[in-house]
């Protein structure tokens, strides 16, 4: 399963570049979805992946004495995703407000910041 | 999306699912759970309610700008943090702890107020986000 | 100690409020400063004649042994009185020079700034604190020297100047770290008590070149010396007091000081006495192609200070005799010939040698000054000049190269001898032409100071003992300890030194008459300007900038998607590289045996879900398959043991397609802009990169993972901080920091959404 998850995080990885890559805001917004994605992936498979055994103390124990799943990566990745939604929200409203000013979504044509100062 | 029945069942989801996001919240130091998805859980009841009546009832229904809840939050954790300094001399975000655990929530300490203050900022931001978006679109 | 630097910066600060009302008559008031400072001063030439040495020390960094120490030594109180009583001088005579300038206040706030830090450089006893100073007095440099500021040749000199001092300060600073780093401390009467010999350290030649810099370039010995022709833009009384008399002095203060820490050692020597005669024969060749008195000056300076790091290089304690005697001779003399040249400047309107003469009949007591400070600069009997050159020759004869070192000595001297007749006799001499019968003799405040400084050239030679005894002696005591020099002495009867002198004086009385300073001499000499290190460094600077825009232009070029592309394509030849030397690729394909249909099902919806994402030419399909992808992950983390990413990915994706829906008919149209063959350029990065990424991956799930964070959260998380789901406890407990943060930012990011919004609509 490890080898499918990480052709999963390439897909991701390379479907965010592609859509980073053009020109268009809106496909740029996607771009970073997906690369964040990616990166949520890799770094829960890096961390390495178990089935069925979460990092939760049974009740009538203090320790895990068990095989259990990694919780570092898990925290990490809670963190990344609470905050991707916070970045999405802004980059979602930046590129509105653009849009607004600059009346063009061409990523092209925004190359120059000083006309709209 | 102002159905009859959406109306009628946020009605009864909203303190249903806000009831639900603190058992989330409560529960979260053993297990799944927390401030983090307390928060969200809430956020999505509110906006469900929204959506299903309207945001301006739904501002009415909170009394305050949701923006309001960020401030309290942060301040509510960052005091959950100071708390063991200044009571027990500790470092900064040491957890301190009540002696006898309390049914059903577990023992009582900083890190649950702390917590406590994640999912008031968490609700307070996303709400904000969501709410002002809807507003000026 | 420290007061009198405190006293200037006050002083400073206190012109900025009230600076205005300063500057009609009452501005010369302002002189008080450095004459208090230089009385102050003298009160301590008993105690120090008697071998006390009072210390100050303030603790500044004590973590990491940094003080502001301050130490008055014999040498230290030289360079104070010459800082304070030029200084003195400088401000009587700028009161009237610069009447009525519209930025008189600002340049005395410059000059007392330029007094404490020069100040704070010789008193300070840590080296730390001396970069400090030393940097401070380059500052302030370049405000003097682009006082003018509305001229375009201003401000390239001075910034000229501040790159040369500048570049050499830092590596000062970086001498001072490796004091610190050898001997552990910053103090360098410490660092000479200390026991070490630094001549026997293997930082020993690094230590020297660092400090070689700092003062070659302060003291602009050749190459670094032409900053010091440009920074002549100065108004007058500045190129006298900074580029003459004090700051310029500072990189011979610096070897000086150094000199029993460094000094007594063959790359020491050598290094110094070859640089130092390239300078002084250099410069003084080029004072007989100058027509402006202020070049000539300037030329004769930097050449006066080449004869200075040549007799610190000679390094016998004749030779330091020397050259501390030379510092208050040439200090003497040479700022009284700029003075001078101020006056001309001022009262004719020409600074140009050709054209000035016979102006004695109209300002006689300039004239005098002119003649007097001509005596000195020319080491005529019975000045003080006779006395410096006199030991200048003593030293260079007893040195290890006697007959060579001394004939650089008289051949610069002869040269010297005529750029100070240029300045101190020629334009008072022969017929008064007749534009300048109108001129006549300026305020008192102006040709006070340098007939000052003419008489006390001579009342120093005459009875050299009274400094010889005050400051040169301590001064040796500090730089070279249980040597012992004859003391000074105007005759010593007729010695060989004696004819050397009289030789010196004729063959440059000779070349006065053989030669005459013009114009066409001048331009011949810009023929060679190709070669002179100026010209070089400039165009390594100008190089260097064009490099420099080049590659910013190239890499900064506005298009966010070359950003990327760089990013990109240089992180997939990192990874690429190290994959090819490292790679074991051993895939392990047995874990694909135990899949279940549900893993496969989600993997499959997820791959079609981004590929729809990519292709799909509608904006709602594309939030679409972006849910769904999210709804994969979230199953993926429900599979491998993560019930709070569950969680939190389910809610997070919601509300994200919620802000897509939301806004999505206010976003602009999901265009394709780039042709195909972008496309296909871009497709391919994004396949390598996306390989890269899987192979990598896979890799790193090769190495054997210790897991000891998790080994440790597993056993603590309920022992310390009662809490059993871990990834909650390392939420709130164990980085209750981070998470704090991580609100903090979630909070900023609403507030830069509510603020993006809310501004927009107030602006309509």
């Amino acid at each position: 399963m490890e080898i499918l998850l990480a052709v999963i995080t390439g897909l991701l990885y390379g479907a965010g570049v592609y859509m980073i890559l053009r020109r268009s805001l809106v496909k740029l917004i996607i771009g970073l979805i997906l690369l964040g994605n990616g990166a949520n992936i890799l770094i829960f498979l890096v961390g390495r992946i178990v089935k069925g055994k979460p990092p939760i103390i049974p009740e009538d124990s203090s320790t895990i004495l068990d095989t259990y799943a990694d919780p570092v990566p898990q925290a990490l990745i809670l963190t990344a995703i609470v905050i991707s939604f916070g970045l999405q929200a802004f980059a979602i409203v930046l590129i509105k407000r653009a849009y607004k000013v600059v009346k063009t979504d061409d990523l092209d044509q925004m190359n120059t910041t000083d006309e709209y100062a | 999306m102002k159905t009859i029945i959406l109306r009628t069942a946020s009605t009864y989801l909203l303190p249903l699912l806000l009831l639900f996001s603190v058992f989330i919240l409560l529960r979260g130091h053993y297990l799944p759970g927390g401030g983090f998805i307390g928060g969200l859980i809430a956020s999505i009841a509110f906006i469900l309610h929204g959506s299903a009546n309207g945001q301006e009832n739904t501002k009415t229904l909170l009394r305050i700008h949701p923006g309001f809840l960020m401030p309290v939050g942060l301040t509510v954790a960052f005091f959950s943090g100071i708390a063991g300094m200044v009571l027990e001399g500790k470092e900064f975000m040491t957890g301190i702890w009540f002696k006898d655990p309390l049914p059903v929530i577990g023992m009582i300490g900083t890190p649950l107020f702390f917590d406590i203050g994640v999912y008031l900022v968490v609700v307070g931001v996303t709400l904000t986000i969501i709410m002002t978006i809807s507003e000026s679109s | 100690m420290i007061f009198t630097i405190l006293l200037c910066v006050i002083v400073a600060l206190f012109l900025i409020f009230f600076g205005k009302k300063l500057k009609g008559s009452i501005s010369y008031l302002l002189t008080l400063l450095p004459l208090s400072l230089f009385v102050y001063f003298t009160t301590f030439i008993g105690k120090i004649a008697q071998g006390e040495v009072p210390v100050q020390l303030f603790e500044w960094v004590p973590s990491m042994g940094i003080h502001l120490s301050f130490r008055m030594d014999g040498l230290a109180l030289l360079f104070s009185l010459l800082i304070t009583g030029i200084g003195t001088l400088v401000y009587l005579y700028t009161s009237y020079y610069l009447k009525g300038h519209t930025y008189l206040d600002r340049f005395y706030g410059y000059l007392s700034i330029f007094m404490g830090a020069m100040l704070g450089l010789v008193l300070s006893d840590s080296i730390m604190g001396l970069f400090i100073f030393w940097e401070l007095t380059s500052i302030s440099s370049f405000f003097l020297i682009g006082f003018n500021n509305h001229d375009k040749a201003s401000r390239t000199s001075a910034l000229q100047a501040l790159a040369i001092t500048g570049f050499g300060g830092l590596f000062l600073l970086g001498a001072a770290i490796l004091f610190g780093f050898i001997g552990s401390t910053y103090s360098i009467q410490e660092l000479i008590h200390s026991g070490i010999d630094f001549t026997e350290s293997p930082y020993y030649v690094v230590l020297l070149v660092f400090i070689f810099i700092a003062a070659f370039t302060k003291s602009a010995q050749f190459p670094f010396h032409f900053w010091l022709p440009g920074a002549m833009k100065a108004p007058t009384p500045v190129s006298t007091y900074l580029h003459s008399a004090t700051m310029v002095k500072a990189g011979i203060y610096l070897l000086l000081r150094f000199t029993p820490l460094l000094g007594n050692h063959e790359f020491w020597n050598t290094t110094l006495f070859t640089v130092g005669a390239i300078t002084m024969l250099y410069a003084a060749f080029h004072t007989l192609f100058r027509t402006d008195l202020k070049g000539i000056l300037a030329y004769s300076t930097i050449s006066v200070l080449g004869i200075l790091v040549f007799l610190i290089g000679i390094g016998t304690s004749t030779a330091l005799h020397a050259a501390l005697v030379f510092i208050v001779v040439h200090a003497l003399y040479k700022a009284a010939l700029f003075l001078i040249t101020g006056i001309l400047d001022h009262e004719t309107g020409t600074r140009n040698v050709t054209k000035l003469s016979g102006l004695k009949s109209v300002m006689m007591p300039v004239a005098i000054a002119g003649l007097l400070a001509m005596l000195s600069n020319a080491g005529m009997l019975p000045s003080f000049g006779f006395v410096g050159k006199d030991l200048i020759y003593e030293a260079t004869l007893q040195s290890s190269e006697a007959v060579l070192f001394t004939v650089f000595a008289v051949v610069t001297n002869i040269l010297l001898l005529y750029a100070g007749y240029q300045v101190g006799i020629k334009p008072f001499i022969g017929t008064l032409p007749e534009n300048f019968t109108s001129v006549h003799l300026p305020d008192k405040r102006l040709w006070m100071p340098p007939l000052l400084l003419g008489v006390l050239g001579m009342l120093f030679g005459l009875f050299p003992s009274i400094l010889d005894n005050a400051l040169f002696q301590p001064s040796l005591n500090e730089l070279a300890p249980d040597s012992f020099v004859s003391p000074l002495k105007l005759w010593h009867g007729f010695t060989f030194v004696l004819l050397l002198s009289i030789v010196t004086i004729a063959l440059g009385l000779l070349l006065v008459f053989v030669l005459q300073p013009s114009a066409v001499k001048e331009l011949k000499l810009k023929k060679v300007d190709f070669l002179a290190p100026k010209t070089l460094i400039r165009g390594f600077a100008n190089g260097f900038q064009k490099t420099a825009s080049l590659w910013t232009n190239f890499f900064q070029n506005g298009y966010l998607r070359n950003y990327i592309l760089t990013i990109i394509l240089f992180l997939s030849f990192l990874i690429g590289y190290y994959l090819i030397h490292n790679v074991t690729f051993s895939l392990d394909f047995n874990s694909l045996l135990d899949l279940t249909i549900y893993e496969v099902s989600t993997l499959l919806i997820m791959v079609v879900a981004v590929f729809y994402a990519i292709f799909t030419k509608s904006r709602l399909a594309a939030v679409a398959a972006m849910g769904v992808v999210g709804y994969a992950i979230c199953m993926i983390f429900v599979f491998y043991s993560a019930p709070d990413l569950a969680m939190t990915q389910f809610t997070i994706d919601t509300l994200t397609v919620i802000l897509f829906v939301l806004v999505l008919y206010r976003l602009p149209k999901y265009l394709t802009l780039s042709d195909f063959k972008t496309r296909v350029r871009d497709g391919f990065i994004a396949v390598l990169f996306g390989s890269l990424i899987t192979i990598l991956s896979i890799e790193v799930l090769q190495v054997s993972h210790a897991g000891e964070t998790k080994q440790f959260y597993a056993e603590n998380s309920y022992v310390l901080a009662k809490g059993k789901n871990i990834v909650n406890v390392i939420l709130v407990d164990f980085r209750g920091l981070d998470t704090m943060v991580e609100i903090t930012v979630l909070v900023i990011a609403a507030l830069g959404v509510f603020g993006l919004l809310k501004l927009r609509i107030r602006n309509k």
